[in-house]
């Protein structure tokens, strides 16, 4: 009888909560660090062709960047399905990269508007016509530093 | 009898763990960044004169609207483009001035006489597709960087490093500015050897 009780009378004891908040905090951070932050919503489709002679990109706060491509299939039917040039949040005209080139120069520092890259991510479809327009337009506003984005992959996925 | 409980946990060095977890994590994360080719476009400003460069200097790359690709007029698998445009650039056919000590090619007289006057020209269709132009500039750029690494091992054979890893350790932000200064001269050196001189023609008109 005594055995029995003996057992009742040992309690688990209450487990400390008190490093939760660490816990949480430390998940939190490495949830900071870790995430990219897009800045704006891609609306054209952006599967980037592959290239493995590469190099990394500037420093963000160096980067503008233009994206193109067919509209995404949300915006198909109002759009159209022919590759569309994607500045900022909206669809744009090759007429106006230039402007955007120089409303982004003047955004940035004074230090560093000599040293900004155009990071081209286009979609793989997309035919060279447009991506000519654009390195004219870039040209004439004297944007020369391009960097042509891709995924990390062997050059014969591009071609099938 | 003594009544026993167990004793509770000390939770004080939790937080001194989730932090050490926290710095392991900070330190071994790196977060994601874009790569890709870079390139630099020539200046609006038209030259005076262009220069009078010969023929044999230049290896005209064309993507046709069916993306096909052509090599002095010749139609050319994309997996045999590094080779052509080492061969090309490697070739080393000048004499005396022009000469070419380091070229390891069939010094050919019919193709270029010296790296430093080699020049790609790639030109292609408005109809080529995004994908396989970016393959060939990807071929392209292989065919300089496996060049640049058979100099860079050449001069540095105990550095034990290739060409795309030293330019990698320079660029990196992580190095230390001693190394980027003893690296950077002789990748300026290798470089020198092999500049990259791609040029790309003005649009052309659609052809029917």
């Amino acid at each position: 009888m005594s055995k029995f009780k003996k057992k009742k009378g040992g309690e688990l004891p209450a487990i400390s909560t008190a490093s939760l908040p660490d816990i949480v905090f430390m998940l939190l951070f490495f949830f900071m660090v870790a995430t990219v932050m897009r800045d704006s919503t891609l609306m054209v489709m952006n599967v980037l062709p592959a290239a493995d002679q590469i190099q990394k990109l500037d420093k963000k706060d160096r980067v503008m960047y233009i994206y193109a491509g067919k509209p995404s299939t949300r915006y198909q039917d109002k759009y159209g399905t022919s590759a569309k040039i994607q500045l900022n949040d909206k669809f744009s005209t090759v007429a106006d990269v230039a402007a955007f080139v120089l409303a982004e120069r003047a955004s940035k520092r004074q230090e560093l508007q000599n040293v900004l890259t155009t990071a081209l991510k286009v979609d793989g479809e997309t035919k060279m016509g447009l991506i000519q327009d654009i390195k004219q337009e870039l040209r004439k506003v004297s944007a020369l530093k391009i960097n042509y984005t891709t995924r990390v992959g062997d050059y014969a996925q591009n071609i099938k | 009898m003594a009544k026993r409980s167990a004793p509770e946990v000390n939770a004080g060095s939790m937080a001194d763990i989730a932090f050490l977890l926290l710095i392991f994590f900070l330190v071994t994360t790196t977060i994601e960044t874009d790569s890709g080719i870079n390139r630099k476009l020539p200046p609006m400003e038209d030259q005076v004169d262009p220069p009078i460069i010969r023929e044999k200097n230049i290896l005209p790359v064309v993507i046709n609207k069916n993306n096909q690709l052509l090599v002095e007029e010749e139609l050319v698998d994309i997996k045999d483009l590094r080779q052509v445009a080492i061969d090309f650039l490697d070739n080393g056919g000048g004499q005396g001035e022009e000469a070419c000590d380091y070229c390891q090619g069939k010094r050919s007289p019919a193709s270029s006489d010296n790296p430093d006057k080699a020049i790609i020209s790639l030109k292609n269709d408005r109809e080529t597709s995004y994908k396989i132009y970016i393959a060939v500039q990807n071929e392209l750029v292989a065919a300089y960087n496996d060049l640049r690494d058979r100099e860079f091992k050449r001069l540095n054979p105990n550095l034990g490093l290739s060409y795309v890893e030293a330019e990698k350790r320079a660029d990196d932000p992580r190095t230390s500015i001693e190394e980027v200064e003893r690296l950077q001269p002789k990748l300026d050196a290798v470089k020198a050897l092999f500049p990259q001189k791609l040029s790309e023609a003005e649009p052309s008109k659609p052809s029917n």
